[in-house]
């Protein structure tokens, strides 16, 4: 039997992904130790590094810094596959969709504060969507909807105003951030 | 400290949108609907139903005595009852529809109900 290495080719775009999601991941794990009067109220923190990503690299990279977030982050969690999980999918895949529609509006009027509020409602209206017709489909769930609905507008302008304040910081360079600390 | 600075027109009046579209939501999914008429109980059967439309006052018998229901510019409370701890009188005056009074040791409840049912819980 003769040893193999399997070596994939990365790229730089690759790499910076990769750390992208790594702190998105960090920031998750730090919201997961947050108390929620409510499943499902959480700040979404990770998000903040989803829209740095969207502004300065463009919807693809956003994409993927948002769904391998999910992804390994749960792994991290032990939450992969379970209905947690799916619900952080769906959720992600709906915030997704909806900024790469958001990402059009002309960027003089429009900034992150703007394109996070549509992500966390959209984030927020595909979770429920997705309990609604797989584990509770009862019409009762539109009870939680302005709950939901008022922690996203609430933590979608939070995380909004935190990109926007980072990306307007002079002290950072404007192609290869150094976001190590 | 945050600066205001990044904020910009557009994302005002996306604040201003959410804003106003969660005060509707919230106005349309959390008003219970209308009461219409009270259902008393007493000991676990229908006792009678009445309208809220007129106003009276009903002696419902339990175990302990009478309990006073009284109904009066379309709510309904518990106005008197025998029971030690007076919770259902406290209560005050039921107003929207799925809101309910128990009298536990009389085993007497009042209930009020409308078109649409409301849930007093919710479990997942």
């Amino acid at each position: 039997m003769t040893a193999s290495i399997i070596k994939l080719e990365t790229t730089a775009t690759d790499h910076h992904i990769a750390r992208m999601a790594a702190l998105a991941m960090g920031l998750s794990m730090l919201e997961a130790a947050i108390p929620s009067p409510l499943p499902g109220v959480k700040p979404g923190l990770a998000n903040i590094f989803t829209l740095i990503v969207l502004t300065r690299y463009g919807w693809r990279m956003a994409a993927w810094v948002s769904l391998l977030r999910v992804l390994a982050g749960s792994l991290l969690m032990g939450s992969f596959l379970t209905p947690g999980f799916f619900l952080s999918v769906s959720g992600a895949l709906c915030s997704i969709t909806i900024l790469g529609i958001s990402q059009y509006l002309p960027a003089r009027w429009f900034g992150p504060v703007t394109h996070s509020i549509f992500g966390a409602f959209a984030h927020v209206a595909g979770q429920l969507l997705l309990v609604y017709f797989w584990l509770i489909p009862h019409t009762g769930l539109a009870y939680l909807i302005p709950i939901f609905a008022t922690a996203a507008l609430l933590f979608g302008t939070v995380n909004g105003l935190i990109a926007a304040h980072y990306l307007n910081a002079p002290n950072t360079g404007s192609e290869t951030p150094k976001l190590t600390g | 400290m945050l600066s205001l600075a990044p904020i910009k027109i557009g994302d005002w009046i996306v604040l201003l949108l959410g804003a106003l579209g969660i005060t509707w939501i919230t106005i349309t999914l959390w008003q219970g609907g209308a009461a219409d008429k009270a259902i008393i109980r007493s000991s676990g059967k229908i006792f009678s139903e009445v309208p809220l439309s007129r106003n009276q006052i009903i002696s419902v018998p339990g175990p302990l005595g009478i309990s006073q229901i009284a109904i009066h510019n379309r709510q309904a409370r518990i106005a008197a009852d025998p029971s030690p701890r007076q919770y259902c009188v406290h209560q005050g005056w039921l107003k929207q529809a799925g809101e309910i009074a128990i009298c536990l040791p009389n085993q007497v409840s009042v209930e009020l109900s409308g078109k649409g049912k409301r849930y007093d819980s919710l479990n997942y």
